[in-house]
């Protein structure tokens, strides 16, 4: 291979295990932004460089820089945390971001909004000494927040995959110091040579998301994460668990050699064996993925370029193990369980929607001050689930009521939610995201009372369809595994794709190029009228249109996605 | 012919030139009567290049100026104009080119000077007024002198400074000859008439030398070369007003550019355009309204009858209320509540700060008020001086200023704004004319030596003048150090000109940059404590013969500027408080210690 590597992979070699110049670049406080190198770097800490995109044309006239800040993405494997630690992460909010807002994302953690380059250290020094919470490897070319399935019912599976999901974290993060001495004035350690086992100092390709499934739930997307342990479950024991690999959704607009990818099954192995696998995986997607193009980088095409057999072998050899046939499995459904449902333990748990994962007080829904309410009474835990929503988890029948109380009180109860704004999710995107093309949470509330009143006009009000949005091609907001998924191309301009079904194990394909939300409200007028009347009994939206050859079915994604 | 017998009818000189010669012949012996004809032959022959007799023979009348904004300057320019005029020989100097000592060998002066905000002499004039008051200061016995002050009596401390050298130089020995002048905001209303009066005196106690009726007026550096002036503006088109604070801020400034093509005026940095605005129409109409006057009558504006309307909005001075017009209009209304508030100074002065004219006759009856008898309470306007942010070796046929846009609610919640500040940055649209002139600020002005370091301390809009600096130390490709300090509220909304401040760090012209953002923490933090921090920098770049400017707030900023470079030179250079006062005073009268405060 003589192609030249991306300048990416410079910066990680020339950063001294990611310092770089981001002390110089702290410091600096006549600009609120790094230089490029550091924007690169910051990302390995959590962070991303954004600017307020609503304000750009006009700072620029001000003869002002553009309004730099930070989003930070914390590490919560599992997304559980105490109330205390709640109390902590609501405070920080309000007194270190401008969006003063806590924003649950896709990768059952969440995220600020809005950090001030002056107000970095402060951040980070306040989420690990009075919440013990950092953001390392919450973004960049590494293992990112490790997610698993938010089952409150088997509370007991639910600790075995959670604990193993905090493991996995642990196992990938760095060896060296710099987190600790840029952030934390932690001391400098000096005189060791420093290595990382596992990333070099070229680190992964490109990101690397890692997801523990608890079946019949598929509330992690697996259709979204380079490396999956679906645990295979007898007699409410787990055995084992099936290892997919090189799922994930992103694409470039324009460029067919781009796509959103299944996972494939590897197969089985023993619950001992986890370990090794999952390094095993992330070494030869380190030493095979490519680092020439970024937008080529993830394991779904290292998969396709190298071949599926030649790196499951590659894995066998490194775990020295041998993957065992698949185990039975199923998912029934994607969604969170919203509401309340008793545990085997006897305990409550209350699932609760928070539309696009904003928390923040609205009009008339003081959801963030209404959870701090409940955080000062509540005695279990908080979970943060993969479609952006809060589980009030362990709640002793004694403290039902109470709880459902407040809850009620903030709107985090809201009985007049419908199926529909559950079942639809967006990424941040404008005005925020640096790669955004089109609105996406700006948007989703109103497409969804557009879709609301579609289903309402064809006589289907309580039917649902799996809706998302994402501002850009990257896919955030998981739009390729929805069963209308939008896909943002330019300011109100969007690609519709249809197809893919409520579990999400099928990826949807482009019906119509760059329309405005005019036209995607037609059309989806005209499909949702056809599904209401020529549907089978049961028979949900992405299925219909794939059997009613309004769109063709992706089975193969890297033959069928353009065809 | 014996020079008993001469006569001013009998010879072409005039009587006091007569007496003057007379005396100064009276003692002569024939020898040395024998050489002052030869050297009269002498001088009648050619052109005199010895100035010597004439100092020796003749007195000659001083005019000393400390000015501020300008003011006292035009004034004092325009005194020494009509001194020629009348054959007063007369030199004309500014207090800060003025050697202090040399007051004891002068005959007659006369003292020009502004007043600062709370009281205290202008830059210019602050080592003149020091040295006066100090053990140093000479007797002055023999001194002819008057005073002219200028000030706003809106303000407590009315005249102070010109009332001060008149105390002083009385209190010294001096005699006045013509009773001090304390002229207001309108004061081109009274000089002409004071003026009349000082030189009267000035002329009849004058000891003048024959051969010198026309001793060169030295103006040095006061000398303007401009065609346009305050009297006669220059029409200029606004060519942009951008607000450069952000969409958050609390702040509305303004970065304006105006086009001076075709009226070959230039400037060079440091100086300051002159603004005529003016005043809000939506705001005339209001106070026309509340009146009951008839907006088209013609009213008196000096020797012009000009219609109500047009008058209040071009020609008088309707947001800075002065505490006369309270006095005025309660004597006028026979209101009893403004009557009492105008009995205490203090109070009406305060209630006139705070209101302006339009929201003083809110609340009163006014039944009695004419359009005439009211226009004649008011002050007529002047223009407003804005230090100039640009430098013509970069924007060539332009001038570019900052000006913070003056927005505040009055009491009944109704928006009031700062009559030019507004006029420049809300009412007056891209293409429009305003009326400019140039004022040279000579004490505001970049090293000669282009290698010497400067430090320049502009908070707020007082980062004005050096933008302007900086524009021309690029372009003359400079060498020397420069190292700003700006501060204001917040980083994010009130950085100004943040993006050239940036390229400037980057290309290397500027050396350092420190910034004091006094709400971006819980503590604030202002640029005298960015000073501070770097104690030890500033005073090495002052022995390494630094310049030190600041430009902005005079009334709290400057002060403790200043208190803290006092506390920097002191324990840097571990001296006492009062030798690091001299040091301080040795750089001011180095020129290397300037100031642009308002």
């Amino acid at each position: 291979m003589s192609q030249k590597l991306h300048d990416n992979e410079r910066i990680k070699i020339e950063s001294n295990f990611l310092r770089g110049k981001l002390v110089e670049g702290i410091n600096n406080n006549t600009t609120g932004s790094f230089l490029p190198d550091e924007v690169q770097l910051v990302k390995f800490h959590g962070l991303y460089q954004q600017d307020h995109r609503d304000f750009r044309a006009e700072r620029k006239q001000q003869k002002l820089e553009p309004l730099y800040s930070f989003l930070l993405r914390a590490r919560l494997p599992g997304g559980v945390v105490t109330p205390e630690q709640w109390l902590e992460i609501d405070r920080i909010a309000e007194e270190l971001t401008d969006a003063g807002s806590i924003r649950i994302t896709t990768r059952q953690t969440f995220q600020y909004h809005g950090i001030f380059k002056r107000n970095l250290k402060s951040v980070f020094q306040e989420l690990k000494f009075k919440a013990n919470i950092d953001s390392i490897f919450t973004a960049g070319d590494v293992n990112r927040n490790t997610i698993c399935t938010s089952n409150p019912e088997q509370s007991e599976l639910h600790t075995e995959v959670y604990e193993l999901s905090k493991k996995i974290s642990e196992h990938f993060l760095p060896k060296s110091n710099a987190y600790a001495e840029i952030w934390l004035d932690g001391e400098k350690v000096l005189d060791t040579e420093e290595e990382e086992p596992i990333y070099h100092n070229i680190f992964l390709p490109r990101k690397f998301k890692i997801a523990v499934v608890l079946p019949p739930y598929n509330d992690v997307d697996i259709h979204a994460n380079d490396l999956n342990f679906i645990a295979i479950i007898e007699d409410d024991k787990i055995t084992g668990y099936n290892v997919v690999v090189g799922a994930g959704l992103g694409m470039t607009h324009g460029d067919k050699t781009t796509f959103p990818r299944l996972g494939d099954d590897f197969g089985f192995i023993t619950v001992d064996k986890v370990m090794e696998v999952a390094e095993a995986v992330v070494t030869t997607q380190r030493d095979l993925g490519g680092r020439v193009s970024r937008s080529h980088a993830r394991t779904k095409y290292t998969l396709e370029t190298h071949g599926i057999e030649t790196f499951k072998k590659e894995v066998e050899k490194r775990a020295g193990i041998t993957f065992a046939a698949p185990g039975a499995y199923e998912f029934t459904e994607r969604g969170d369980r919203i509401g309340w449902v008793k545990g085997i333990d006897n305990k409550w748990h209350l699932t609760v929607f928070i539309e696009n994962g904003r928390i923040l007080d609205f009009d008339g829904k003081p959801l963030k001050s209404g959870l701090v309410k409940i955080a000062k009474v509540h005695q279990g835990t908080f979970r943060m689930t993969a479609n952006q929503n809060l589980v009030i988890a362990s709640v002793p029948e004694s403290e039902k009521d109470n709880i459902e109380k407040l809850a009620r009180e903030c709107g985090l109860i809201d009985d007049g939610t419908s199926d529909q704004r559950i079942d639809s999710m967006a990424c941040v995107s404008l005005p925020t995201c640096p790669l955004a093309m089109a609105e996406a949470e700006r948007y989703l509330p109103s497409l969804t009372d557009d879709v609301e009143g579609l289903l309402a006009k064809h006589g289907i009000a309580k039917d649902h369809i799996i809706l998302r949005i994402t501002g850009c091609p990257n896919g955030c907001g998981r739009a390729m595994l929805a069963e209308v998924g939008l896909v943002g191309k330019a300011p109100g301009r969007y690609n519709l794709h249809l197809g893919g079904n409520r579990i999400g194990t099928r990826i949807p394909k482009m019906y119509a190029e760059n329309i405005d939300e005019a036209t995607i409200v037609s059309t989806l007028d005209e499909l949702i009228g056809r599904w209401a009347t020529e549907r089978n009994q049961d028979e949900d939206f992405g299925d219909f249109v794939i059997r009613a050859g309004i769109i063709s079915e992706v089975v193969v994604a890297a033959r069928d996605f353009y065809a | 012919m014996a020079l008993n017998n001469l006569s001013a009818l009998t010879s072409p000189l005039s009587e006091s030139q007569l007496a003057q010669l007379q005396q100064a012949t009276a003692g002569l012996d024939a020898v040395q009567t024998a050489w002052v004809s030869g050297y009269l032959a002498g001088v009648s022959q050619g052109p005199v290049t010895a100035a010597a007799p004439t100092q020796s023979a003749g007195q000659s009348l001083t005019i000393l100026v400390g000015s501020q904004t300008g003011n006292a300057k035009g004034v004092a320019q325009e005194l020494a104009e009509q001194a020629t005029a009348k054959g007063i020989p007369n030199q004309l100097i500014s207090m800060a080119d003025y050697k202090v000592k040399a007051i004891k060998d002068e005959s007659h002066v006369i003292v020009v000077a502004s007043t600062n905000g709370e009281g205290e002499a202008p830059d210019d004039a602050i080592d003149l007024h020091a040295f006066l008051a100090s053990k140093k200061a000479p007797k002055l016995a023999g001194l002819k002198f008057a005073v002219l002050s200028l000030g706003d009596s809106s303000y407590e401390f009315f005249c102070q400074t010109g009332k001060d050298f008149e105390q002083r130089l009385q209190a010294l020995g001096g005699e006045i000859i013509t009773e001090r002048l304390d002229a207001d905001v309108d004061y081109q209303e009274v000089t002409q008439a004071w003026f009349d009066k000082a030189l009267t005196a000035v002329e009849a106690t004058l000891e003048k030398a024959g051969t010198s009726t026309t001793a060169a007026v030295a103006t040095g550096t006061i000398v303007t070369e401009n065609k346009y002036n305050k009297q006669n503006p220059f029409s200029a088109s606004l060519l942009t007003s951008q607000k450069i604070t952000g969409d958050r801020s609390a702040k509305d400034v303004r970065h304006i550019e105006i086009d001076l093509e075709g009226s070959d005026l230039h400037y060079t940095a440091g100086d300051a355009l002159g603004v005529w605005f003016k005043n809000n129409q939506n705001m005339v109409d209001e106070l026309i309204d509340k009146l009951g006057l008839d907006a088209t009558k013609e009213v008196t504006v000096g020797d012009n009858k000009i219609a109500l309307k047009e008058a209040l909005i071009e020609e008088y001075e309707l947001t800075g209320t002065h505490p006369g017009f309270i006095e005025g209009y309660a004597a006028l209304t026979e209101n009893k509540a403004l009557q009492k508030l105008a009995e205490d100074k203090n109070a009406c002065r305060d209630f006139a700060n705070n209101n302006q004219v339009v929201d003083v006759v809110t609340a009163t009856g006014n039944d009695k008020v004419t359009e005439e008898n009211f226009v004649a309470l008011l002050r007529r306007s002047s223009p407003r001086l804005y230090s100039i942010a640009s430098s013509q070796t970069e924007v060539e046929d332009e001038v570019h200023l900052t000006v913070g846009a003056v927005v505040f609610e009055n009491e009944a919640g109704q928006q009031r704004g700062g009559s030019a500040s507004t006029f420049l940055s809300h009412r007056l649209q891209e293409g429009e004319e305003v009326k400019v002139f140039i004022e040279d600020n000579h004490n505001f002005r970049l090293p000669a030596n282009p290698d010497t370091p400067v430090i320049m301390v502009g908070p707020g809009t007082g980062i004005a003048p050096f933008r302007a600096f900086m524009q021309e130390r690029e372009a003359s490709e400079a060498t020397g150090k420069n190292w700003l300090l700006f501060g204001d509220q917040t980083f994010n909304e009130d950085f100004l000109y943040q993006v050239e401040w940036q390229t400037h760090l980057k290309s290397g012209l500027l050396t350092k940059l420190d910034l004091a953002f006094s709400r971006d923490q819980a503590e604030k933090i202002y640029v005298q404590d960015r000073l501070q921090e770097n104690a030890a920098e500033v005073f090495k770049w002052l022995q390494d013969g630094a310049h030190f400017y600041v430009c902005g707030d005079a009334n709290r900023m400057a002060k403790d500027v200043q208190t803290t470079l006092i506390d920097i030179i002191s324990k840097q250079g571990k001296l006492s408080l009062e030798d690091a006062e001299e040091y301080l005073t040795e750089l001011r009268q180095a020129k290397r210690y300037q100031r642009d405060v308002y």
